[in-house]
């Protein structure tokens, strides 16, 4: 991976981190419930692997995918599934009517996976994981002749996931340290009231991040 | 539309939400107990600097004829702030106001003129009966997922059973039936939960038979009405627990659950012991696993002289306290009860909920007293103080006097009438004082009886918070 994809997937990490929806609200609700920052800390790894989940998985499939076909048709298919994405989420008001506060580490994973679903947060990544040159790490492979194309592919799509694995953990590692200094801040320093006039609206935000990512990438391809 | 900022009466935690400005209008429910003219929702102006300050300065009549509103509520609270579905960006703007005989349900928007509201949505019986399988719809609360709604009776003609409906907070279409399972819950009245704990409880009224004709001696004597209170799983929408008061404490209505999250108890109230004719409020809590209730408060009867008693009371020779309403202040600190028969407003402090101190009382109206208000010595007062509303900042309570049609008419055959009453309170040491400058009543009110306040941004009894 190039420096400049590491820093837009760790700044992406971020960006989820700083989403209160995204579960540090949920950590600090933990940690004031049982009055201990040890609830806070508790909570941090179950958010972080349901994110993760949730972002691997769509990376997998657009790095995957951008090994087998063109690139240029899953970068076109992928950007529109982002305006079409980001669309939905700007109309929709949907909420879970399942969770609650006395989650388990478990269901916590549960909820952050579902959360980071819902929000699209592994299909922001795609325009980054499609941003080198020829759209993926190994476009040359679709050229190798006869039975040395099965093993290419095969070493193409080890290579994708591989490529995929790297991005979720460099943006999960961001997007967990982003949202448990947030937490730790609000928990011991800034108090909730912080939420009354910080909290703007990063719904919309993300919304409309979505839709221009998918913009963008269809462009550039 | 969402919004860019959370909606500024949305609180954290109850700790901020005292803090919050005070309200500058206030929204009643009055309705037409004949059911000739529509009823209404009167806006009241409670802004101390205004010249109409104690005045209806809003009125906004409802399409149909004879829904009788009863309780109704906000669309969004502060619940929107919990952690696992927030969306802090809806606005606090409609009230669903619910006709209780009628079974319809109505949305209006207050936000582009405050004073005079807008019906923006009408939801026939038939959506109710459909969607959820009940009618009359009667309590309503804002929950981090959508609009909760308990109703007294069931769909198609049938009495029961009761229980909750689920109304999404932006379409307010009903989505259908919340209990999963119910268990041996059948009656139904006020429900509240316990966010922090995942908990939901629910009370006991009647069915629409037991009470739409009024109160009847017989299943009251026979001990027919409910007197269990129901322990829910939030999250599963499963029944837990049904705990029993006895089947002498008939009518556990008005569940107040300690605003603090982290707490795990909370207060009923219980209209009438069959045995003794007086009141109570418990007190629910925990007992390891389980849940429990315990009798704190008990408020007798006061004897009476059989000529000055309804014909209901004329063979008992006493009037019962009738315990209708009672609230908890934001801070947790006091509970307001209401004796809608005796003619009494009492204030409780219960920083330890299992040995509440009486700190203020106030009479007003009455079955036999008839206590005047302040600001009009000559006029005996019908009805009692019935519904009560705290500010947030737990320094004003307001009380309207009707309870339900058909029963204002057999505790007060010679008419209930209408007022609203507005107290004040030092909550660092409580106390109750009538405010003198505010009361309007009689022909304020257009002819309607008047049943529960709703406060502009909030009050006690409308939000639910999700952290300490």
């Amino acid at each position: 991976m190039s420096v400049a994809e590491w820093a837009a997937l760790a700044g992406l990490g971020a960006f989820h981190g700083l989403n209160p929806g995204m579960g540090w609200l949920f950590a600090v609700a933990l940690a004031l419930q049982d009055r201990s920052r040890a609830a806070l800390a508790r909570a941090l790894p179950a958010i972080a692997v349901g994110h993760a989940a949730s972002v691997g998985i769509a990376a997998a499939v657009v790095t995957v995918s951008g090994s087998l076909l063109a690139s240029r048709v899953v970068a076109v298919g992928g950007g529109l599934l982002l305006v079409a994405f980001g669309l939905w989420r700007l109309l929709s008001q949907r909420h879970f009517r399942w969770a609650g506060m006395r989650l388990s580490a478990l269901q916590l994973t549960g909820w952050s996976f579902l959360m980071s679903s819902v929000h699209g947060a592994g299909l922001m990544l795609l325009p980054v994981l499609l941003s080198q040159p020829g759209g993926h790490p190994h476009a040359g492979h679709h050229h190798a002749p006869g039975g040395a194309e099965m093993s290419a592919t095969a070493t193409g799509i080890t290579d994708a996931l591989l490529h995929a694995g790297t991005a979720t953990v460099v943006h999960t590692v961001a997007m967990t340290a982003t949202a448990g200094a947030v937490a730790l801040l609000v928990y011991q320093v800034l108090g909730l009231r912080f939420l009354r006039t910080a909290w703007v609206n990063l719904d919309l935000v993300w919304a409309i991040a979505l839709i221009g990512a998918g913009a963008a990438t269809v462009l550039l391809s | 539309m969402a919004v860019w900022k959370p909606d500024p009466t949305f609180y954290p935690s109850p700790r901020d939400a005292v803090s919050a400005p005070p309200e500058k209008l206030a929204y009643v429910a009055a309705f037409d107990r004949a059911g000739t003219r529509p009823d209404a929702i009167a806006v009241v102006d409670t802004d101390p600097e205004s010249g109409d300050y104690g005045r209806v300065v809003g009125w906004t009549e409802l399409p149909h004829l004879g829904d009788e509103l009863h309780h109704f509520g906000w669309n969004a609270c502060s619940s929107a702030l919990c952690p696992y579905a927030p969306h802090p960006h809806v606005e606090r703007r409609y009230l669903i106001v619910p006709g209780l005989r009628s079974s319809r349900i109505y949305v209006l928007d207050t936000k582009d003129d405050p004073k005079a509201p807008r019906v923006v949505k009408v939801l026939e019986p038939e959506e109710l009966g459909k969607r959820a399988g009940y009618s009359r719809p009667h309590t309503v609360h804002c929950g981090p997922e959508g609009i909760y709604l308990s109703a007294l009776g069931g769909a198609d003609g049938e009495d029961g059973p009761g229980g909750v409906a689920l109304l999404d907070h932006t379409s307010f279409e009903v989505l259908g039936r919340w209990e999963v399972d119910r268990g041996p819950q059948y009656l139904a009245y006020d429900f509240w939960w316990h966010l922090g704990h995942d908990t939901l409880v629910t009370s006991e009224w009647g069915t629409p038979s037991m009470i739409e004709d009024g109160l009847n001696g017989e299943l009251l004597l026979g001990r027919q009405y409910g007197h269990r209170l129901h322990f829910w799983d939030l999250r599963r929408r499963r029944h837990l627990q049904a705990v029993d008061l006895g089947d002498r404490y008939q009518m556990p209505l008005e569940l107040r659950p300690a605003h603090d999250p982290t707490k795990a108890y909370g207060f009923v109230g219980v209209v009438v012991d069959v045995e003794t004719l007086a009141a109570s409020v418990w007190v629910w809590h925990r007992d390891g696993e389980q849940w429990a209730v315990t009798k704190v408060i008990e408020i007798p009867a006061e004897p009476a002289t059989a000529d000055d008693l309804p014909p209901l009371l004329r063979p008992f020779g006493a009037v019962p306290p009738l315990v209708t309403d009672i609230d908890l202040s934001v801070d947790d600190r006091f509970l307001y009860v209401s004796c809608w028969g005796t003619g009494e407003l009492r204030q409780y402090d219960v920083s330890d909920p299992f040995n509440p101190r009486l700190t203020g009382s106030v009479r007003l109206g009455g079955v036999v007293r008839r206590a005047a208000h302040p600001a009009a010595p000559d006029v005996r007062l019908a009805g009692g103080p019935q519904m009560v509303e705290v500010s947030r900042d737990g320094r004003r309570v307001y009380v309207t006097n009707s309870l339900y049609g058909s029963w204002d008419d057999q505790f007060y055959p010679d008419g209930v009438g209408a007022w609203l009453a507005k107290l004040d309170v030092d909550p660092s040491q409580g106390g109750l004082r009538l405010d003198e400058r505010f009361f309007p009543h009689g022909e304020e009110f257009r002819g309607r009886r008047v049943h529960q306040t709703r406060l502009q941004g909030g009050d006690a009894s409308s939000d639910s918070y999700c952290y300490p």
